[in-house]
């Protein structure tokens, strides 16, 4: 630490997060300037890509924007453009993209959990050199990612970027007695994801409470995953089809991502919110099945959450919902008559939403006659996190200047970490430069 | 051909890479090559190198190869490197990003929890360019069977 009452930080690659970028903070005496997250992930240009391709390939092309959560992808693709033609996906076909989703969550909640943001709290550089001081720790995480991809497997095709999705459905079905030794795995890995929050409910929280508006997905009393309507803490709901009208998105100069802002009556200035894990749980929690409530409940949550360093403890509890959710729908499964839903294409426009694990993930298609695809736009959840994001670290590097400046930079890197920010989707992130002039 | 089966344990191939970003698609390249020839008790994947599903992928196996396009500077596109690593030469190269994580930090984990193969053995190519887009460049393209033959080589001879 320098004693200088100006002083310049830079800590170049932020590790353990998903993708490239970096994070500027300025400071100035005792008063924190500004606070920038750099995106320089090349822009993707996704949206583009998909112009003049037909309507059936979304789900396959927009799988590969991110490596963690395809199936995120691929399901509001596929919600998109079914509400475009006019079609509905209920009944077991539906059930088994509820099951699909279940998989993406509790292997990404797994990873980012065990192999990612644990050995911030347990004082480990990584995963590999707490691995070595927490082998059954770390076997643990990775019984549990298994069981994830297992589902992703069984249902997908493949654990990454699953190839039997398709718009209104799948390309085959599942029988009954397929999906009975994914039961048993994970009635298996289910007290491993109750261990799991107990493990992490033990650790050490800074006191810190964010202030944002928080925006999810809510789903008829069902706990939000692969479908539903948005509603935010300050009471606005709205459809799919109404985003766009209450999610303005707008460039920075910093960022090869858009940034994203809520309009309404009694927001923030600038518009931010949050998505993801906090927003969910603080907005749904009494939607949570009953072994994930008691979860919650036995570490402590409350009805709602609003210290992102206690995310880690939500993605745990939507660990065990996401496998007891899975066990309820192999349980109650018969196969549909048809893995995919007939589709039609026609000149329309069409809204499609899920909950990533990071968050909202909103789809919009314009579909021409002949079925290509006029316009797409995709609004990922880290992009529209960014303003909340740079709001917290303001905040929290404020209350903690007196930090000496490798201590500021590590609590830093795992504030960001507490958004598990996939810069992958957004780019449209991590390098970290703190300048205290 | 002989495949170390010994207690039912299993040889397996991993492809690493992205077809999507031109030469990184050549491991998964190579492991399409092999369909059809390589023993039936090989298992021939594809994977994006995430550490936790590698080790995933390669549980229990006696043999491991991995096949895998990488950077160098100055690069000499097409160049084949052959690394056979065991306990006592492996070592994690240093976390950046789990889009980043190399083989070093599979292998930096794999050590810590006990699970690493029998015998690993790297194929890696020097890789052009790993831009967007699909195909492989002409100088990578065109060792793909040699890499495809060094492979099966390997599976019929693991400890040479």
């Amino acid at each position: 630490m320098t004693h200088q009452r100006d002083r310049t930080l830079v800590t170049k690659g932020l590790a353990r997060v998903e993708g490239e970028g970096g994070m500027y903070v300025a400071v100035t005496g005792s008063q924190v300037d500004e606070v920038r997250l750099d995106i320089y992930e090349p822009p993707r240009f996704f949206e583009a890509f998909l112009r003049g391709r037909s309507y059936t390939e979304p789900p396959d092309i927009t799988a590969r924007i991110c490596g963690i959560c395809p199936v995120a992808y691929q399901t509001s693709a596929c919600q998109a453009i079914e509400d475009a033609c006019g079609a509905r996906v209920d009944g077991p076909v539906a059930d088994l993209r509820r099951l699909l989703y279940c998989g993406e969550w509790i292997g990404s909640h797994a990873l980012h959990i065990y192999m990612l943001h644990a050995p911030d709290f347990l004082g480990y550089p990584g995963a590999i050199e707490m691995a070595a001081d927490y082998r059954d720790i770390v076997e643990r995480g990775l019984a549990l990612r298994k069981a994830g991809n297992a589902i992703m497997t069984l249902l997908g095709g493949r654990s990454i970027h699953p190839v039997n999705v398709r718009v209104g459905g799948f390309y085959r079905a599942p029988s009954a007695a397929d999906l009975a030794p994914l039961a048993q795995q994970l009635r298996d890995a289910l007290p491993l994801a109750l261990d799991t929050v107990r493990w992490v409910a033990g650790f050490g929280f800074p006191d810190f409470t964010c202030g944002h508006e928080l925006l999810s997905l809510s789903d008829q009393g069902k706990y939000p995953i692969e479908r539903g309507t948005l509603v935010t803490s300050g009471g606005l709901a709205f459809t799919a089809a109404e985003f766009e009208q209450h999610v303005i998105e707008e460039q920075v100069p910093h960022s090869t991502a858009l940034h994203a802002r809520l309009t309404g009556d009694g927001l923030a200035s600038d518009g931010r919110y949050l998505t993801g894990p906090l927003a969910r749980y603080s907005l749904n929690s009494g939607s949570l099945p009953p072994l994930a409530a008691q979860a919650a409940a036995e570490a402590g949550l409350g009805a709602d959450c609003r210290n992102p360093f206690r995310s880690i403890i939500v993605r745990a509890v939507e660990v065990v919902c996401a496998i007891e959710e899975a066990l309820r729908l192999i349980g109650e499964y018969r196969p549909p008559a048809q893995a995919a839903v007939p589709m039609t294409a026609r000149a329309a426009t069409g809204h499609g939403v899920s909950e990533a694990p990071r968050g909202v993930l909103y789809h919009r298609y314009e579909i021409n006659a002949d079925g290509s695809i006029r316009s797409a736009r995709i609004v990922p959840p880290t992009s529209q996190n960014q303003r909340a994001i740079e709001e917290d670290l303001r905040q929290f590097v404020q209350d903690r200047l007196d930090f000496d400046d490798e201590e500021l930079t590590r609590v830093c890197e795992q504030a960001i970490r507490n958004y598990d920010p996939c810069i992958s989707c957004s780019t449209h992130f991590l390098d970290l430069r703190v300048e205290r002039r | 051909m002989t495949v170390p089966s010994a207690a039912g344990r299993r040889a397996v191939v991993i492809g690493v890479g992205n077809e999507f970003r031109r030469d990184d698609g050549a491991g998964p390249e190579v492991v399409a090559r092999l369909r059809g020839q390589a023993p039936e008790a090989a298992d021939l994947l594809v994977s994006d190198g995430e550490p936790t599903r590698m080790i995933e992928a390669w549980d229990g196996a006696a043999l491991v190869i991995v096949v895998d396009a990488v950077r160098a500077e100055p690069a000499v596109p097409g160049r084949l490197h052959r690394l056979v690593l065991d306990q006592a030469t492996a070592g994690p190269s240093g976390s950046v990003s789990s889009h980043g994580f190399g083989l070093g930090d599979t292998i930096g984990l794999a050590l810590a929890l006990d699970r690493m193969p029998g015998r690993l053995i790297v194929h890696a190519v020097e890789a052009g360019d790993v831009g967007q887009g699909t195909g492989l460049t002409p100088a990578v393209a065109a060792v793909i069977d040699t890499l495809a033959a060094a492979v099966l080589r390997d599976l019929a001879s693991p400890a040479r």
